[in-house]
């Protein structure tokens, strides 16, 4: 326990390794000890089948920011753009397909009134995002034991909302708690338009259109446009690709980075974390711990519910972390034909989600822990744009699958009512059904398939409930109420300890400030703080 | 215990029917929902029975947890704020909990009644934040408020009322100390507890049998003068011994509305319950950095000039006002006007003279007295038969 190093940092998730190495740059000595075999935690590549390698968790860039992936150089350290700005097309199973890039929207059902529309609502939207782009890079003020910074950060937050000018800051106020639904049956009339705009806002969540906070969860999408994306990018190798770049970054900058090395506990010494036992037993001192893992795992399995105090141990027991989104990965042994759609707009992001009440009624089975036979999908096949994920003619389609229960009655293998099936079975069907009313044949192509549920993705990414963002993020769960309030700020709550994990401002998607902003604030407080 | 009836909205405690039949004046009061009395003949001659004779209080309204299992002694230490480990099997200790902001949510006793097995007794209901507290600890907490009833025995002919009744051996009991007797085919534990800084008892016991232990006390505790007493009478007892009431000379945290109502137990004179040594305990953190920082108030036990009980006064010093009284009293028995009040740091240390600003009234005539008083440091009861083992046989 005599070591000379300053940090031990928990988990080589992207935002643990983006922490480590601005730690390292300010020359603090740091590790970083991974449970799995590879770094990026939830950006991760893997073979699921012989041959076919698929992003398997995130499948999208939109959010990554400018300046880590410049400060970091991860272009020097091997992040290669496969593709970039791609548009988003509403599918269509008569071929009727929407396409949405920006500002600009096409298809057969969109009348210039809606394409007015759109671009006016893009346009003012954009400006609300922007404003809360500027509130993600830095950390959150804190509302009650607020230092000069912290006010100085709520007054720009003001002023910023005051910059909007009277009329888009009085309906910025007016819809940000509001529900995606009456926002879209405000402004558009095309059913396609509205639905692929409310998935959008509820990906990753467990909210329906209807659901308050989904505007916030658009928004928050948005920021991503801010950040560079007019749509979405796709990794050379996978998403697995960016987790290899920041570990190469963090290597160079010194930072010592031990995989397969599962964290057991955070030793805890008169109430200040000083250092981590591994699940083999061996126990590393630090002046300073930092977790990168999810806040629920990092408080009652690492700390331990018993090495904090009541009101503490309550607050993490409350924090929303129900993931019901699942992965759905097929191997395909050429490339599948959809209705309709032309090869070019195969590579771009294709959504499965024909109306709102359809994403509504999908998400209604998943609030009694079912799933509807009519999911909605967001889909990806990486190899067009990037071939060296399947073998030579192949391809693979990774999909993310909304809404899938964390279990359904009797585990996901548990028998399915009124089938021979499992749960997992009876859903994977569901989902190939729905995906061979607009791909044809599809079915015909699988040469493998993977379904990875909230369970799955809880199991093997170390995330509590499975959910992406490490906490559901809603208005009572940002800034300085994220994860909870006591523990923002990137301090944990507890001496010692710090958090740096998407359950924390500005929270989940690939974005890594949350890495950032906590390096920032760990600097700020000294040594040992 | 009965559930309310279709005449009142009041609960009535198990020994209810005995109470109001003794219950002269018809006075009744309430706690926690219980229907109680304020007094039952005469306050005073009530008071001097816990002085001079034994006086029965019926405190079955207390709110009592039952905290069981392998992590319970554990839970406890991370609970309340001192050591639990010390209070051995056998035993009760005192203490208060707090939030996590080191403010007191109550004062309470803990009784040690077996291996992983303790009883909660405490001033607010509390079930909540026992469950909440329960996260992570293999620990069952039930509220068991309504099936144990109990009784206060207390003053000095306590002990051989209760020997008369049977309770041999009973005597040899410690202060703080816990025994059990069969009962009626039940168990009727005793503890050497109580409220009124004299010799005295409580008594345990399901809340079925309650009326039977309640004759049985009263038979053979008449040759002893056994009287039953109010609430009245409890409250000056308490001031006079110095103990604190929940509600009245704090607000327990969690019910406080305003901020900077609570008090953390430095500033209600109880740190010495507080043990930092414990890695963890509810307010740890807070409490660390109040010492670091310094208390905003401090606990004051005034003796007062004169004889007007300095109730809801403003203390001043210098004409300029630093605290208020919470409780005060004329104290018979130690024939002293005691006065407990918060003030502002730093004054109160011990030996500080200040002022009481007094308001009384005579027959609507309201008169202001400007009453002297200094810190003391110790209660002004506390007589050796408090604490005499053998308890002596008045």
């Amino acid at each position: 326990m005599t070591d000379q190093r300053d940090v031990i940092l928990i988990g080589a998730g992207h935002n643990g390794l983006v922490c480590a190495n601005y730690l390292a740059r300010a020359g603090r000595k740091v590790l970083v000890i991974e449970a799995g075999e590879r770094p990026g935690g939830a950006a991760a590549s893997r073979e699921f089948a012989p041959g076919y390698t698929v992003s398997a968790c995130a499948q999208w860039l939109y959010q990554l920011h400018p300046a880590v992936c410049r400060e970091l150089q991860l272009e020097r350290h091997g992040l290669r753009w496969a593709a970039r700005d791609l548009a988003s097309v509403l599918l269509d199973t008569g071929g009727r397909h929407l396409r949405l890039l920006g500002a600009q929207v096409e298809g057969e059902g969109i009348s210039s009134a809606d394409s007015d529309a759109w671009r006016s609502f893009h346009g003012r939207t954009g400006k609300y995002a922007k404003l809360l782009a500027k509130v993600f890079e830095q950390r959150p003020p804190r509302l009650v034991e607020s230092t000069l910074r912290d006010r100085l950060a709520l007054a720009g937050l003001g002023l910023g909302l005051k910059m909007l000018g009277r009329d888009d800051m009085k309906d910025l106020m007016r819809i940000v708690l509001g529900n995606m639904y009456d926002l879209m049956e405000e402004h558009f009339d095309s059913p396609q338009l509205k639905a692929l705009l409310s998935f959008d806002s509820v990906l990753g969540s467990r909210m329906g259109p209807r659901t308050p906070n989904t505007v916030f969860g658009y928004l928050y999408r948005r920021s991503g446009e801010v950040f560079g994306y007019t749509g979405a990018a796709q990794l050379q190798g996978g998403m697995g690709a960016l987790g290899e770049a920041l570990a190469a970054s963090a290597r160079a900058r010194g930072v010592e980075i031990r995989l397969g090395s599962p964290v057991a506990g955070i030793d805890m010494r008169s109430g200040r974390a000083v250092g981590v036992t591994l699940a083999s037993g061996e126990q590393l001192g630090a002046q300073v711990v930092v977790s990168a893992a999810d806040p629920v795992t990092t408080f009652s399995r690492l700390v331990g519910y018993r090495n904090m105090e009541t009101g503490m141990a309550r607050r993490v027991s409350q924090v929303r972390c129900a993931g019901n989104a699942a992965k759905l990965h097929l191997a395909l042994d050429g490339l599948p034909r959809f209705t309709g759609l032309d090869a070019a707009a195969l590579g771009q992001r294709l959504v499965i989600a024909p109306d709102m009440d359809y994403i509504e009624r999908a998400f209604n089975a998943v609030k009694y822990d079912g799933y509807s036979a009519h999911p909605a999908f967001d889909i990806s096949i990486p190899s067009i744009h990037d071939p060296s994920l399947a073998p030579a003619g192949g391809h693979v389609l990774s999909a993310i699958v909304q809404y899938a229960p964390y279990a359904p009655a009797g585990g996901w293998e548990g028998p399915a009512a009124a089938s021979h099936e499992t749960h997992r079975e009876c859903f994977t069907r569901l989902l190939l059904d729905k995906l061979a009313q607009y791909a044809p044949g599809i079915r015909e192509q699988v040469v493998a398939c993977q379904l990875l549920t909230p369970a799955d993705l809880e199991k093997d990414f170390g995330m509590s409930g499975g959910h992406w963002h490490h906490g559901e993020l809603s208005l009572d769960q940002v800034l300085m109420m994220r994860p909870f309030p006591g523990a923002s700020q990137y301090a944990s709550g507890l001496d010692g300890l710090y958090l740096c994990s998407a359950g924390c401002h500005p929270g989940g998607g690939v974005m890594g400030l949350v890495g950032r902003n906590a390096a920032r604030e760990i600097i700020r407080r000294g040594a040992g703080a | 215990m009965k559930p309310p009836s279709d005449t009142t909205m009041m609960l009535r405690t198990p020994f209810h029917s005995r109470v109001a039949a003794a219950c002269e004046l018809n006075d009744w009061g309430t706690w926690k929902g219980y229907t109680t009395p304020r007094a039952y003949t005469d306050m005073e001659l009530e008071y001097f029975a816990i002085r001079s004779t034994a006086g029965v209080f019926d405190l079955s309204p207390m709110n009592k947890y039952r905290i069981s299992g392998p992590d319970a002694e554990a839970y406890l230490n991370r609970l309340v704020t001192r050591d639990i480990s010390k209070i051995r099997a056998g035993r009760v200790g005192y203490t208060v909990w707090c939030n996590d902001a080191g403010q007191v949510m109550d004062d309470g006793t803990i009784f040690h009644l077996g291996e992983n097995d303790y009883r909660v007794c405490a001033f607010a209901r509390a079930i909540d934040w026992l469950h909440w507290s329960a996260l992570g600890f293999d620990v069952t907490v039930v509220d068991e408020s309504m099936d144990v009833a109990a009784l206060a025995v207390q003053g000095p002919t306590s002990c051989a009322a209760l020997l008369a009744m049977g309770l041999h051996g009973l005597e040899q009991l410690k202060p703080f100390g816990l025994v059990a007797f069969p009962f009626e085919g039940d168990t009727l534990t005793v503890s050497r507890t109580g409220f009124t800084g004299d010799l005295g008892y409580e008594l345990w016991i399901a809340a079925d049998k309650a009326e039977v232990l309640w004759d049985r006390l009263f038979a053979a505790g008449r040759p002893y003068l056994i009287k039953p007493f109010g609430s009245d009478a409890l409250d000056l007892a308490r001031i006079e011994a110095g103990f604190l009431q929940a509600g009245v000379d704090f607000v327990p945290a969690e019910s406080a509305v305003r901020a900077g109502r609570s008090r953390s137990p430095f500033e209600l004179g109880l740190g010495w319950l507080v043990d930092m040594d414990k890695p963890v305990f509810n307010g740890r953190r807070a409490l660390l950095r109040e010492q670091a920082e310094g208390s905003r108030y401090r606990f004051a036990m005034l003796d007062v000039d004169g004889n007007k009980p300095a109730r809801h006064s403003f203390i001043l010093r210098g004409g300029k006002k630093v605290g208020t009284v919470t409780s005060a009293a004329w104290c018979p028995s130690a024939k002293s006007n005691v006065a407990f009040a918060q003030l502002e740091m730093p004054h109160g240390a011990v030996g500080d003279e200040l002022v009481a600003e007094i308001y009384y009234q005579r027959e609507l005539h309201w008169t202001r007295v400007l009453a002297p008083c200094r810190v003391i440091d110790a209660p002004v009861f506390n007589p050796p038969r408090r604490r005499a083992v053998p308890a002596g046989a008045f």
